[in-house]
């Protein structure tokens, strides 16, 4: 619901290329970046290289191997179609980070646009925007989910759209009150007298101020975005089988709670990549903090 | 405090206009023809525009909105389109089940989360404090769905100790009601406990450096009361915040737990509904999560006002 307290105060423009170097090597070398990084490295790997990594087909019926636990032959066992449970978690590596990236994504860019345009303008946009914001904040992140979903139909593409309208108003939220406060800075006064554009001061000036907090408020973005589409795949309304999703997988193996594998791998999956963004982004803010310690 | 009050509420007013039009725009917006859902796919043209005119589908959308938000505020939400019954009875009868749930998960977080996050405080730097860091940041990533099948494996299927599903309503057998509510509560407990833990450890920490809790020291009281009387009265009032503002992700979870645990809640009504395309029992059910989140942050911001009168709202 609320927005977490990660801005950062304004900092003089460097070069974003060195700043970003600075701030990558501290991500890496802290060792929740290190876990965070690994870990997405690693599913991005699996996820990219499906084809090659999975042993079987993710869709393909056995009926001759249905239920069968974790062997030599079935790494994670198979499920209750005897379909191969290690592929179908590679796989869906593949359709949680697509849904994952593309929602959030999405959700930057419009909460982004947002916020800066109603910061940076001031006066009663900014106090519409900011109230059908506030609107949509209201809801609980499943509940609005559910709600478009709902008015959509459950799909893949639905549900990269309703993860990315619920996370649009965080990020319009956060970015608007890092511009309120930028936008008074010296600096900014500075290009205004100069009579530099509103595009270029918001371009060369509020956005590298704003970006770090971005970044943090993204990869914790991150994972409750995965968390929605397991919930919404979960519940029947985000991927539809036989389309492999971590979500749907744990669903069907609720089912069949004797044969713990069908949801114990899928969930362990969820686990590993969303406890990697909430490390990722503690990394990324602890970094942010040390490199405004050097201001 | 009045003042406080009548500007908060006045806030609340846009905010609760506008989510009310943004659940009328987004159940109106559903695709399909209501009465297919009233009368099924067999209906003719002319009891479906029969069925239009009753439930006053044939008006334009602004006048339907008019109407259901005057209805709404006497307490008239509509009927079901499947069911037809009214709307109000069926939330009145699912709200107990979501608010049970949702005051032991608040429980049981706090019975978990408050002494670890003052153990962690207590022993920093220590490996008790790294046991019970790691522990909180296990629990936050564990979606709720997958934690309540690992708990009814656990403690229903492998031990036996608990009913794996279900709901008797706590008047009609209070026993059987909390052994059926204790892992749904676990379930969303647990995650929550987490944050509470984190922020009764970052809290004790800053107040615990305060020059008061010297003073106190100074004067020669024991620790637990510099604890108890100083550090930790104060330290709790952002931890109070804390479980406030999570009010919305709690019934969220509850949404999901609900249909792990076959609870008929709030939440398994709304996705019932949506499968069915029931949409005024989705009004309903999403109008009073989203007034529920509205009315218990407007109450802890008065309390957090009422508690350190340095803040004003």
């Amino acid at each position: 619901m609320s927005t977490p307290n990660i801005a950062v105060s304004p900092v003089p423009v460097q070069p974003l290329t060195r700043l970003w170097v600075i701030l990558l090597r501290r991500v890496a070398t802290s060792w929740q970046g290190a876990f965070g990084l690994t870990v997405l490295a690693f599913t991005i790997v699996l996820a990219l290289g499906a084809n090659l990594i999975a042993p079987h087909s993710p869709i393909d019926i056995n009926m001759d191997a249905i239920l069968a636990a974790p062997s030599s032959a079935y790494w994670f066992g198979t499920d209750e179609l005897g379909r191969d449970i290690f592929s179908r978690v590679v796989f869906g590596a593949r359709i949680s980070l697509q849904i994952v990236l593309a929602a959030v994504g999405l959700a930057l860019l419009a909460g982004v646009t947002i916020g800066l345009l109603s910061g940076w303008l001031g006066g009663r946009w900014d106090t519409a925007i900011m109230r059908a914001m506030d609107a949509l904040l209201a809801f609980p992140f499943l509940v609005l989910a559910l709600a478009i979903i709902a008015i959509l139909g459950p799909d893949l593409t639905n549900a990269m759209l309703a993860i990315a309208i619920t996370k649009t108003p965080g990020f319009a939220r956060l970015v608007r009150s890092e511009v309120l406060t930028i936008k008074h800075v010296d600096f900014v006064k500075a290009s205004v007298a100069l009579g530099a554009t509103d595009l270029r001061i918001i371009v060369r000036h509020i956005w590298p101020n704003v970006a770090g907090s971005v970044i943090v408020f993204g990869s914790l973005a991150g994972s409750q975005a995965l968390v929605t589409e397991s919930a919404l795949s979960f519940l029947g309304l985000g991927v539809q089988p036989p389309t492999p999703s971590w979500g749907s997988m744990i669903a069907t193996g609720m089912d069949y709670s004797s044969s713990w594998w069908c949801s114990f791998f899928p969930g362990l999956a969820i686990f590993f990549v969303v406890l990697a963004f909430n490390l990722l982004g503690d990394a990324c803010r602890d970094a942010l903090d040390a490199r405004l310690g050097e201001h | 405090m009045v003042r406080m009050l009548l500007s908060r509420l006045s806030q609340i007013a846009t905010v609760v206009l506008l989510v009310c039009a943004t659940i009328f725009v987004l159940t109106n917006m559903l695709p399909g023809d209501p009465t297919v859902t009233i009368l099924g796919e067999q209906a003719s043209a002319e009891q479906r525009a029969i069925a239009r005119e009753q439930h006053g589908l044939d008006l334009p959308a602004p006048v339907r909105f008019v109407r259901w938000l005057k209805n709404a505020a006497t307490g008239d939400l509509g009927r079901s389109l499947r069911s037809n019954e009214p709307v109000a009875r069926m939330l009145a009868d699912r709200i107990p089940v979501t608010l049970e749930l949702t005051a032991l998960s608040i429980l049981v977080a706090i019975v978990i989360g408050l002494p670890a996050g003052i153990i962690a405080a207590r022993a920093r730097g220590s490996f008790l404090d790294v046991l019970v860091s790691i522990a909180a940041m296990t629990s936050v990533a564990i979606p709720y769905f997958w934690m309540g099948i690992l708990l009814i494996m656990l403690f229903a299927l492998k031990l036996s100790w608990l009913p794996p599903s279900g709901y008797i309503p706590f008047l009609t057998d209070p026993i059987g009601n909390l052994t059926r509510m204790i892992l749904p509560a676990l379930t969303i407990g647990t995650a929550f406990a987490a944050l509470i833990m984190r922020q009764t450890r970052a809290s004790l920490l800053q107040v615990m450096s305060q020059d008061y809790i010297r003073s106190a020291r100074a004067k020669g009281l024991s620790e637990s009361a510099v604890l108890i009387r100083h550090g930790l009265r104060n330290a709790l009032i952002p931890v109070l915040t804390v479980i406030g503002l999570q009010i919305g992700a709690l019934l969220g979870g509850a949404v999901v737990t609900e249909t792990v645990f076959s609870l008929p809640g709030l939440g398994r009504m709304m996705v019932e509904g949506i499968f069915q395309r029931d949409f005024p029992v989705i009004q309903g059910a999403i109008l009073f999560i989203v007034l529920c989140v509205i009315v218990v942050n407007l109450l802890t911001d008065l309390l957090y006002a009422w508690l350190d009168p340095r803040i004003s709202l």
